[in-house]
């Protein structure tokens, strides 16, 4: 890339992105419609301005290519993977291992509409499984939403940044219009941050070696394993929650919605003002952790109606009302199958709530 | 330090006594099991090579689960049948690095059979080590892809149904048929009968030694190495050891055939 400033997919960003952030493998499996990412990765693959990036390498299956993710990860290397709905429920596995091993990986979900095959446009019905684990046994990973294909740019930097922090696997997790979405894109020269990964699994020096296991047969060990991970998520829930608010100061109705669909509710709250509705929208950037303590903050300030929207049959709706604690309405706007909500429907609807 | 050597086998060394790549806890397998032996002949190489500090050993899951517990390297753990995909991960990062697994039957044929035929078919310079006893131990005898028609296992208490379930999958004969692999061999581990005799072999050892010797030195090279040890589980099949062993010998090598599969690099020849 010999630009600053190019007209890029969201995915092509991604794959960018990553590169710029110093990312060493890439694990592949194509799916639609995530396979601009790959796809971008393969044609960058040796070029001589990312030569931190090593390994490109397509699988035979998304099991296998997060499985070749753990064991890049175990080595210390920044290593990624993306897929959409159906080959994240495939992910899952490994993801709930990464977590149990603290490897700090990244995986991208483009999502699709589900359940099922569903169809190839955008949904955000892939939010319980990567927000409240998904794979099998307790555990939680940090899950990033951008909303724009300039932060579909900038994420994997802050994932690989929060991935060798806490040593733990990190999701981008954003819909398949913000992956075919072209926006103009600025990529500004990023210092590469180096990790140090004194537990990596590079060959025993003297003595000492390295075990990288998820199996405590003893309960006791298993239980101060269990604690320690449970005490990093709380150590993940009170500092790198995040999120942004546009016009809630004065706000009387605040839409909570992320990724694509907070776009359209800005433009809804613009309306809404216009017509004399005090509207205010507030955006998790951080999915997992939830950014509670904002959104409380402003229960705190008074605001009594919050409307959620979302691509998908419910879901981060609970984390709202969990937040709100009944102290407030939580009303509900969803649009599924692949389509966005028009800005107008979102418009009437809170006109009627706020009435 | 004590050595056992067979000079019909090509005067070979197994070398007795504590190696540093071995942190010297007792093992978890039951008397008999061809997993302690294997421990051992791994830690021998290892310590034969010089190679314990750029080793990673990757546990599968079954009965090599705690392999890191008894081989004294760097170690991943990884899920059900992935050791394949994880150990390219790590391969792919870490070209310098010597990296092998101890897989089971059911980890590596029936769960990860993908896994291990691409990374074959690739010809990933990566070491699988099959140990082949034909049932699934770690949880209690259930039916393999291994086991052999008419066996009665806790989920074919009939005796395993060709017409059900097919005949027994012989891994190092899939092998053979890709141009990936460098070093494909199905060695007999098991102390052998001889004949009607109270008297047993243990040539399978010396010849089991060797051969890991060999995958690991293919590794080094840049290959795909791959050896089967036919193995027992007396535990799980219901008999004695000395029986499991006869059954072994007279049985197992009907189906699965010892022998060198590929060599690519002639490394037998050296």
């Amino acid at each position: 890339m010999k630009t600053e400033k190019e007209f890029v997919k969201g995915n092509e960003a991604l794959a960018l992105g990553a590169l710029r952030a110093g990312m060493n493998a890439y694990f592949a499996y194509p799916i639609t419609p995530s396979s601009e990412i790959p796809e971008t990765l393969a044609r960058e693959f040796k070029s001589p301005e990312y030569p931190e990036f090593k390994i490109f390498l397509q699988a035979a299956s998304e099991l296998e290519a997060i499985n070749m993710v753990i064991g890049a990860s175990s080595t210390g290397a920044k290593v990624m993977t993306a897929t959409s709905g159906p080959g994240f429920s495939l992910k899952q596995e490994g993801i709930s291992y990464g977590a149990a091993m603290e490897l700090p990986f990244l995986v991208v979900d483009i999502n699709r509409v589900g359940p099922g095959l569903g169809n190839l446009g955008p949904e955000q019905s892939d939010y319980f499984q990567a927000t409240k684990g998904g794979g099998h046994g307790g555990y939680r990973s940090i899950v990033l939403a951008p909303n724009s294909v300039q932060e579909m740019a900038a994420f994997p930097a802050l994932g690989f940044s929060l991935a060798f922090k806490h040593r733990c696997p990190v999701v981008i997790l954003a819909d398949a219009f913000l992956g075919q979405l072209k926006e103009d894109t600025t990529f500004p020269k990023i210092a590469q941050e180096q990790f140090e990964t004194p537990w990596a699994t590079t060959g025993a020096r003297g003595a000492e070696r390295h075990v990288i296991a998820s199996l405590h047969l003893d309960f006791a060990d298993q239980s101060k394993h269990s604690e320690h991970l449970m005490s990093k998520y709380e150590e993940v829930d009170k500092t790198e929650q995040r999120s942004e608010e546009y016009l809630t100061s004065d706000a009387e109705v605040v839409l909570v919605a992320f990724g694509v669909v907070s776009r359209l509710c800005r433009r809804a709250v613009k309306e809404l003002r216009a017509k004399g509705v005090r509207a205010g929208l507030f955006r998790p950037v951080t999915l997992s952790p939830f950014p509670t303590k904002e959104l409380k903050s402003l229960v705190d300030r008074g605001i009594k109606k919050f409307v959620v929207v979302e691509l998908n049959v419910g879901q981060m709706v609970f984390d709202v009302r969990l937040a709100v604690e009944g102290k407030g309405s939580v009303d509900f706007i969803h649009r599924l199958g692949g389509f966005l909500p028009a800005s107008s429907d979102i418009v009437s609807r809170v006109e009627m709530i706020s009435r | 330090m004590t050595t056992l050597q067979d000079k019909a086998a090509g005067g070979y060394e197994v070398k007795l006594g504590r190696l540093s790549t071995l942190t010297g806890k007792p093992t978890h397998y039951c008397a008999g099991c061809e997993h302690g032996v294997l421990t051992r002949l791994i830690a021998n190489a290892l310590e034969e090579l010089g190679v314990r500090e750029k080793t990673v050993l990757v546990d599968s899951v079954g009965c090599s689960v705690l392999a890191h517990d008894y081989i004294n390297t760097d170690a991943v753990q990884v899920p059900h049948g992935r050791a394949p995909a994880v150990m390219t991960g790590i391969k792919k990062v870490r070209p310098d690095l010597l990296v092998f697994a101890v897989q089971g039957d059911g980890d590596a044929v029936s769960i990860g059979l993908l896994e291990l035929i691409y990374a074959a078919i690739r010809g990933e310079p990566i070491t699988v080590f099959l140990v082949n006893n034909a049932i699934y131990g770690m949880t209690g005898g259930q039916m393999a892809p291994t086991t052999p028609t008419g066996m009665v296992t806790t989920t074919t208490p009939w005796g395993r149904n060709l017409k059900d379930t097919g005949p027994p999958l012989d891994a190092t004969k899939l092998l053979a048929g890709l141009e990936g692999p460098s070093y494909v061999k199905r060695v007999f581990l098991p102390v052998a009968p001889m004949g009607s005799t109270d008297l047993y072999s243990a040539r399978g050892s010396l010849e089991g030694a060797k051969s890991v010797l060999n995958a690991f030195e293919v590794q080094l090279k840049g290959g795909f190495s791959f050896v089967e040890f036919i193995s027992t589980c007396s535990v799980n099949w219901k008999m004695s050891v000395l029986e499991s062993k006869r059954y072994a010998s007279e049985v197992l090598t009907k189906i699965f055939p010892p022998g060198l599969y590929i060599d690519k690099m002639g490394i037998e020849k050296k």
